[in-house]
C-alpha cells in the first residue's frame, strides 16, 4: 500500500515519541526523522528529492513560523506541534476533517492539555451554550521536559484560546500542575464547564460518553474516571490519560495523546491525498 | 550563649498574609472595604509588607479555586493608594498565573511578589522571575509543600531561583508539617549555597501548632523574612499568628518595627470578629499537618465531605496518599467521588 514520506524536526520527549507513532502507521512513511545539526535548512535539500509531502515540528514556537514558511514553499503540509499557532488550531474530533478538506497546509496541535480536554469541552457546547470552560491539567514531573518549564506562560495562553476557538466556550481557561510524585501520577484533566441554561443532564452525558470514545480510537488509555458531575449550571468531568508507554513510560499520557493527534492528524491527511480527493499545494517554482 | 541573647537586635520583615491567604479561610469572599480597613490597620501598625490577591494569587478567579466578588485589580487599586508606608505585595503561580496578571497588578500598585512553584518545580518559574526584576519589583522565590524535599533538594531548586533573580527565597512549610529541626535543616541548607545578600523567608501555617516556633528556628538559621496573619487568617489552621509572633520576637529583642498593641487590637476587634468559622487546630486542621496535605484543602475536603458522605478526614489523607500537591482542588472532589463509590454511596455514570 502506498504511504505518504513524511519528516521530523524537533529531538526532544514530543518528538522523540511521534517516531515510534509514525513508524506504526499504515499511511505514513518516515524518513528524515532526526533533525540534522542544521536543524530544518539540513532537511530541505531532500525534501523534493525524498518526496516528502508532510512534516512534524516538535521545536520551538520560536523557530516555527520560519520553519513552516521553508517547508510550505516546497508543498509540504506542516503539523505544528509547538504553541506557535499560526495555523488553525487542530483537535481531531473535533474539526480535523474541516481542516483536511480545506488542505490547510499549516495545522497547529495546541497543547497536551488541550488535546486532552478539548474534546470534552466540545461535546458539552455542542449540546448547549458554554460561557466559561475551564480545565485543569495535572502532568507528571518526569513528563514535562525544560521546552515546556521554561515557557509554561505559552502552555497556559495557547491552551485558554484553544478552548474557545475549538471547544465553543465563550470564555476559556487553562491550569497546569506538575506534580513529582513518585511513582509517577497519570495524566489527570478535569475539564468544567458553565452552561447557560440548566444542563441538560441526559444528553451532555451521552454527549461525553460518546465523544470519549472517538478519543480513545487514537488514544486507547482516555478514561473517564468520575462524572459528568452535574452541580447547578456546572457540569464537571474527571479524565485520567494513561500512555502507550512508547517513548516514556504510561503515566506520560500528555505525551501520547499530543503525538498520538499529530499521527492521527498526518493520517488523515495521507489517507486523502493517497485517493486523491486532495492535493497539497504545488512548490513554489522559482 | 542561649537563643534569646544570639537573637537580640536582629533586623526581619514581617510580611502579612491576612488579604491572600486569608482569603482561603474566607472562601475568598471579602469585600474591598474589608481589605481596605485591615489593610490600613496593618499599615498604622508598622507592617512594612501586605500580600493582597485571591488566595490562589494571580489568576485564582475560577472555579478551581473559587471566585471572589472582585478581581485582583480591584483589590490592589483600593488597597495600594491608602497606604502610607507599607508596600503591596501579589502571588503569583506559574501555571496558574501569568506574567500579564503580574504587569496588570503592578500597574495598579503592586511592588513586591512571591513566585511560588512546587519544592521541586523551581524551573517552571524563570520567565516569572525574570519578568517581576524586569520590573522592578521585590521579587521573592517560594517553594511550596518544603517538607517534601530534601534540604539538600530544596537549597538546590532555591538556587535555581536566585539564579533566575530572585532576591529571596522562602522556605514554604504549605501542610503545616515541619517541625522547628526540619526548618533549621533546610534553612541553613540554603544558607550554605546562596550569595550572601540573598535572603531566605519562612512561610508557616499552623496546623501542629509550630507556626512561631518554626519561625524562630528559620530566624536563629538565619532567615530574615517571615511571613505571618494577624489572628492567624489563612488556610487550615492559619499562619503563623502574627500578634503572637511580634510578641514573642518583642521578648527575645527581634526587631520587627512592629507596633505590638496595635497588631493585638486589631487581631481582637477586626480580624476575629469577622472570622466565618474559628480558625484554629481542630481535627480536619491537624490532619492536615499530621498527614502533610496542603493547608487549602482543608475547606474544599469539608464541602466534598458533605456532598458525599465521605468523613473529610478520610478524603484528606487519601488526598496526602496519593501525594497530590496544591493547585490539585480538582482531585478533592474526585477523591471524594471514587472513595464514596467503593463505599456503595455513588453510582458510577459510565457504568
Amino acid at each position: 500500500m502506498k504511504k505518504i514520506r513524511c519528516a521530523l524536526i524537533g529531538s526532544g520527549n514530543i518528538g522523540t515519541d511521534l517516531i515510534y507513532k509514525i513508524q506504526r502507521s499504515p499511511f505514513l512513511e518516515p524518513v528524515w526523522m532526526k533533525t540534522t545539526a542544521a536543524g530544518v535548512d539540513g532537511l530541505l535539500p531532500h525534501v523534493l528529492e525524498d518526496n516528502i509531502q508532510i512534516a512534524f515540528d516538535a521545536t520551538s514556537a520560536y523557530v516555527h513560523a520560519e520553519n513552516s514558511r521553508k517547508l510550505n514553499e516546497l508543498g509540504v503540509m506542516m503539523i505544528d506541534l509547538t504553541p506557535a499557532a499560526i495555523g488553525p488550531l487542530c483537535v481531531p474530533p473535533v474539526n480535523l476533517k474541516a481542516h483536511a478538506e480545506k488542505v490547510e497546509m499549516n495545522v497547529n496541535m495546541i497543547s497536551c492539555a488541550g488535546q486532552a480536554t478539548i474534546p470534552i469541552v466540545f461535546a458539552v457546547s455542542r449540546i448547549q451554550p458554554v460561557g466559561y470552560g475551564e480545565i485543569v491539567a495535572s502532568l507528571a514531573s518526569k513528563s514535562i521536559g525544560p521546552g515546556t518549564r521554561a515557557n509554561l506562560d505559552e502552555f497556559t495562553y495557547t491552551t485558554s484560546n484553544a478552548i474557545e476557538v475549538v471547544g465553543g466556550a465563550r470564555k476559556g481557561k487553562a491550569l497546569a500542575i506538575i506534580n513529582p510524585a513518585e511513582p509517577p501520577m497519570m495524566m489527570r484533566n478535569t475539564i468544567s464547564c458553565l452552561t447557560d441554561e440548566e444542563p441538560d443532564e441526559a444528553r451532555i452525558t451521552a454527549s461525553v460518553l460518546e465523544m470519549i470514545k472517538e478519543v480513545q480510537k487514537y488514544v486507547p488509555g482516555y478514561r473517564l474516571v468520575n462524572g459528568p458531575l452535574f452541580d447547578g449550571k456546572r457540569v464537571t468531568v474527571f479524565m485520567e490519560v494513561a500512555g502507550l508507554g512508547d517513548y516514556l513510560p504510561k503515566y506520560a499520557g500528555n505525551l501520547d495523546i499530543m503525538t498520538a493527534a499529530a499521527t492521527r492528524t498526518a493520517e488523515m491527511f495521507a489517507q486523502e491525498i493517497i485517493a486523491g480527493t486532495i492535493q497539497l499545494k504545488s512548490p513554489e517554482v522559482a | 550563649m542561649s537563643a534569646e541573647q544570639s537573637l537580640m537586635g536582629r533586623k526581619i520583615i514581617i510580611h502579612d498574609m491576612c488579604l491572600r491567604d486569608g482569603m482561603h479561610a474566607k472562601r475568598e469572599q471579602m469585600s474591598i472595604e474589608q481589605m481596605v480597613t485591615i489593610a490600613t490597620a496593618l499599615d498604622d501598625a508598622g507592617v512594612p509588607l501586605i500580600q493582597v490577591t485571591h488566595g490562589a494569587g494571580m489568576g485564582g478567579n475560577s472555579l478551581q479555586h473559587g471566585f471572589a466578588p472582585h478581581s485582583n485589580e480591584e483589590y490592589i487599586t483600593a488597597v495600594a493608594s491608602k497606604m502610607k508606608q507599607a508596600k503591596i505585595s501579589v502571588l503569583l503561580i506559574p501555571g496558574l498565573g501569568t506574567m500579564k496578571e503580574l504587569k496588570s497588578a503592578y500597574d495598579c500598585g503592586a511592588r513586591s511578589v512571591h513566585v511560588a512553584t512546587h519544592c521541586t518545580e523551581a524551573d517552571t518559574s524563570p520567565q516569572h522571575i525574570a519578568f517581576a526584576r524586569k520590573l522592578g519589583m521585590d521579587t521573592t522565590g517560594f517553594l511550596m509543600m518544603a517538607h517534601l524535599n530534601t534540604p539538600e533538594g530544596l537549597a538546590q531548586q532555591g538556587k535555581l531561583m536566585e539564579s533566575y533573580g530572585a532576591q529571596t527565597v522562602y522556605i514554604t512549610d504549605s501542610a503545616g508539617y515541619m517541625l522547628p529541626a526540619d526548618v533549621k535543616a533546610r534553612v541553613a541548607a540554603l544558607r550554605a549555597v546562596l550569595k550572601p545578600e540573598t535572603e531566605i523567608g519562612f512561610h508557616g501555617h499552623h496546623n501542629m501548632g509550630m507556626g512561631i516556633a518554626n519561625s524562630i528556628a528559620a530566624i536563629e538559621e538565619g532567615a530574615s523574612r517571615i511571613d505571618a496573619s494577624v489572628a492567624g487568617l489563612g488556610a487550615g489552621a492559619g499562619n503563623t499568628p502574627l500578634e503572637v509572633f511580634a510578641a514573642v520576637c518583642e521578648r527575645m529583642g527581634i526587631v520587627t518595627g512592629c507596633d505590638l498593641f496595635k497588631l493585638m487590637d486589631m487581631a481582637e476587634d477586626i480580624i476575629v470578629p469577622m472570622m466565618d468559622h474559628m480558625v484554629r487546630v481542630d481535627r480536619s486542621s491537624l490532619t492536615l499537618g499530621f498527614a502533610g496535605v496542603y493547608s487549602t484543602f482543608l475547606l474544599h475536603a469539608k464541602r466534598a465531605a458533605e456532598r458525599f458522605g465521605v468523613p473529610a478526614r478520610d478524603i484528606l489523607v487519601e488526598l496526602g496518599r496519593k501525594k497530590m500537591i496544591g493547585g490539585q482542588e480538582d482531585m478533592i472532589v474526585d477523591t471524594a467521588m471514587t472513595m464514596a463509590k467503593e463505599r456503595g454511596l455513588l453510582k458510577d455514570a459510565a457504568a
